[in-house]
């Protein structure tokens, strides 16, 4: 038993919070965020060193690592939301990987693990997504339906409307079937969907981790009655609330990983529980982290908002926390009835 | 990252899963009160002290098999999963013991800790008073040197299992002049002396768990000084690191099981649809509770002592406890509320959760300045 990180990852973890720290400083990620555009460079640089492909396997052209290492740059990417279609592109290629055909993964994945081609997925209903994130940049998307299937279809063969997500950091755009058989299903279906799930859990995790940096940097400076405002109580545990809430979401979420790559029989319910946890989280995190930051958090120079954002449009992503919730109480009513017939 | 047990924890589980499968604990008495049962504890700790696993983490020269913190946790975890109880010394066991191993002198440990082992001897905690609770450095008891004894006089509240002590570990003030925390002496008090008087303290359940013990002018020789005069807050904490670290996880089995039983009950009732959000959060909140107190056992395995985290997971579980029996009420309905009924009784238990071991709001001031490094209030000491 032991959870924590291997020193390859820890290796990993470091390298990319030294690169992002350089790379998506706040100041230019606001930039791209106020242009709506998603910072190509960095993507290139990201795109040279392997990142998209991280979790594909090597005959594929990726990295042929886990779900873990893929948790650990999602958490980065969350932490400092660099303007790229990473989470995205990950994920489409994540349900391919796993709910494709061997042939339907060597058309696809190669490009997704370059990062020649961008890859976006949504839930759709009859073909239809409301809000696909990343679908402004992608050039493949996948739909998963409620039923379980999975399709895979150009941009071409669907009409794509963007959309002014209150996001700017990351494209959004209502995705619509150019017609019912366009593109192809997943052999599978949307098994790999468990995968997907943990990927934006991780990065709600390295959202709610900066927001609480940030707030805890914050509350230790300013000061109102001659003290810093965070020895007093009112502030001081509503903090303890915020680590208590991302360490949930955050020990569900590396529970999650683990599972995908060593138990994947039980991935369903523990991503359920890293999704619901990391929603839950997302939101009361980067709520207080304005609140604790007073009026100055309720401006846009602030940057607390852009975490906010970001974890409001994440905690919806694939389902919201009710939603996953719902899934975990019918797996649990399923173990009920599965022990009185026992 | 590697959640699964090694072949050699796999096969202390295993042997403990056997030695539990042979010895099991009589029928809980349905009467005769707390004496019945806690004589039913004390029997039940002989047959685990025969069966060698009253103290699998002590060193195998105290008696113990001196397992790992991993296999420690896994004992907790059957413990619990056996639904057997805890053995009666558990203060002893869990926190004299190892308080001794590490302050005790030689002689100290060849004294007490085989009659703790055996159940001889019951051992009570006597640090909490009317005035020092949360602020426990504020204690009054006094302890004044008399020749080759001490004379102790005070009084202590919140002792649970004080009539059946043969032991009170007892933190007093020895130097009133000496700074709040440095004026303290840890003392191993006999309980059988007349200076020594406990009454029961009825508690919101109706039934006693805990004492007050009224102390005037006991006696203590000298030898049964713990860790040096003056040296009682360093020795105290090692107790209380100690009570978070194993009963955790009898705790977080605990959870779990009222848990399946609340959704068994959910699926009986019919309503498992209806309570199904609340329920799947409490599983959720159940789960993180396990993972946490998983990863704080890895902690203390790669940096030695026990952090500061492990108050959030007394802190969420303590919480999540009482949302889970107050659901429960909804769930079962009005036969909740009716006395003698298990429910009523975890409801009500429940609301010592967020108090015992340290306050809720202790816990979130410890969380913020010692795992946040916020700044703390200034107030008078």
């Amino acid at each position: 038993m032991d959870f924590g990180l291997t020193d390859d990852q820890r290796d990993i973890q470091r390298t990319a919070r030294d690169l992002l720290g350089e790379r998506a400083k706040p100041e230019r990620v606001r930039a791209h965020a106020e242009s709506r555009r998603m910072d190509s460079e960095l993507w290139r640089e990201l795109c040279e060193l392997g990142w998209p492909g991280i979790a594909i396997a090597e005959e594929h052209g990726g990295g042929g690592l886990g779900s873990i290492e893929l948790g650990i740059l999602c958490e980065e990417l969350g932490r400092s939301l660099a303007p790229v279609p990473f989470l995205p592109s990950a994920m489409a290629a994540a349900v391919i990987e796993h709910g494709g055909s061997s042939e339907q993964c060597e058309r696809f994945l190669p490009g997704l693990a370059s990062g020649e081609t961008i890859g976006a997925l949504g839930s759709a209903v009859d073909g239809v997504a409301d809000f696909v994130v990343g679908a402004g940049e992608a050039q493949l998307l996948v739909l998963v339906e409620d039923d379980g299937s999975a399709r895979v279809v150009s941009a071409q063969e669907a009409d794509v409307g963007p959309l002014a997500s209150i996001d700017p950091t990351r494209s959004a755009a209502r995705v619509e079937l150019s017609s019912a058989d366009a593109g192809e299903e997943l052999a599978d279906g949307c098994v790999g969907l468990g995968r997907a799930l943990v990927a934006v859990s991780s990065e709600l995790v390295g959202v709610c981790d900066r927001a609480l940096a940030m707030t805890v940097d914050y509350v230790k400076e300013r000061k109102q009655f001659g003290v810093p405002v965070g020895s007093y109580q009112a502030v001081s545990h509503r903090c303890a609330q915020m680590l208590l809430d991302t360490e949930k979401a955050r020990s569900t979420a590396a529970f999650a990983a683990w599972t995908a790559d060593a138990d994947p029989g039980s991935l369903a319910e523990a991503a359920a529980m890293a999704k619901a946890a990391a929603s839950e989280a997302g939101r009361e995190v980067t709520a207080a982290a304005i609140q604790m930051h007073g009026g100055i958090g309720f401006t846009w120079e602030a940057d607390v908002h852009w975490l906010y954002k970001r974890a409001q449009i994440d905690a919806v992503l694939l389902g919201g926390a009710g939603r996953h919730r719902a899934r975990l109480a019918s797996i649990l009513a399923d173990r009920v009835s599965a022990d009185a017939t026992a | 990252m590697d959640l699964t047990f090694s072949p050699k924890e796999i096969a202390f589980r295993d042997e403990l899963r056997a030695g539990l499968a042979d010895n099991q604990p009589d029928a809980e008495p349905s009467d005769g009160g707390e004496d019945a049962h806690y004589t039913w504890r004390r029997d039940w700790q002989r047959r685990l002290y025969d069966a060698g696993w009253a103290a699998p983490a002590w060193p195998t020269e105290y008696g113990g098999r001196g397992a790992s913190l991993t296999e420690s946790a896994i004992y907790f975890e059957e413990i619990g999963r056996a639904r057997v109880p805890m053995a009666a010394n558990v203060l002893g066991l869990l926190l004299g013991g190892p308080t001794l191993m590490v302050w005790g002198t030689d002689e100290q440990k060849e004294r007490y800790l085989p009659p703790i082992l055996s159940a001889e001897e019951i051992w009570c905690q006597g640090f909490s008073e009317p005035d020092a609770g949360s602020d426990l450095a504020s204690l009054k008891t006094r302890a004044v040197k008399d020749g080759e004894e001490w004379v102790v006089t005070g009084q202590k509240v919140w002792t649970s299992g004080a009539q059946y002590s043969k032991w009170c570990m007892l933190v007093a003030r020895s130097d009133n002049e000496a700074a709040k925390h440095k004026g303290l002496t840890y003392f191993l008090m006999d309980m059988e002396q007349d200076a020594v008087q406990v009454r029961p303290l009825r508690q919101i359940t109706g039934e006693a768990e805990f004492n007050e013990l009224f102390i005037e002018e006991a006696r203590i020789p000298d030898a049964n000084v713990v860790g040096g005069v003056g040296n009682g807050w360093k020795v105290a904490l090692t107790t209380l690191m100690n009570e978070r670290a194993g009963l955790g996880f009898a705790l977080q089995i605990r959870l779990r099981q009222l848990l399946d039983d609340l959704i068994a009950k959910a699926a009986e009732r019919g309503v498992l649809e209806q309570f199904g959000d609340a329920l799947a959060e409490l599983h959720v909140r159940c789960e993180s509770i396990r993972l946490l107190a998983w990863k704080g056992l890895t902690d203390v395995e790669r940096y030695g002592q026990p952090g500061p985290e492990g108050s959030l997971v007394k802190w969420l579980w303590s919480d999540t406890n009482q949302r889970l029996t107050q659901l429960a009420v909804d769930i079962v309905g009005p036969e909740a509320l009716t006395s003698g009924e298990s429910w009523s009784y975890e409801l009500l238990r429940a609301r010592g959760n967020t108090i015992e071991g340290g306050t809720t709001e202790v816990l979130k001031n410890i969380v913020a300045e010692r795992v946040l490094g916020l700044p703390r209030l200034k107030v008078a000491t």
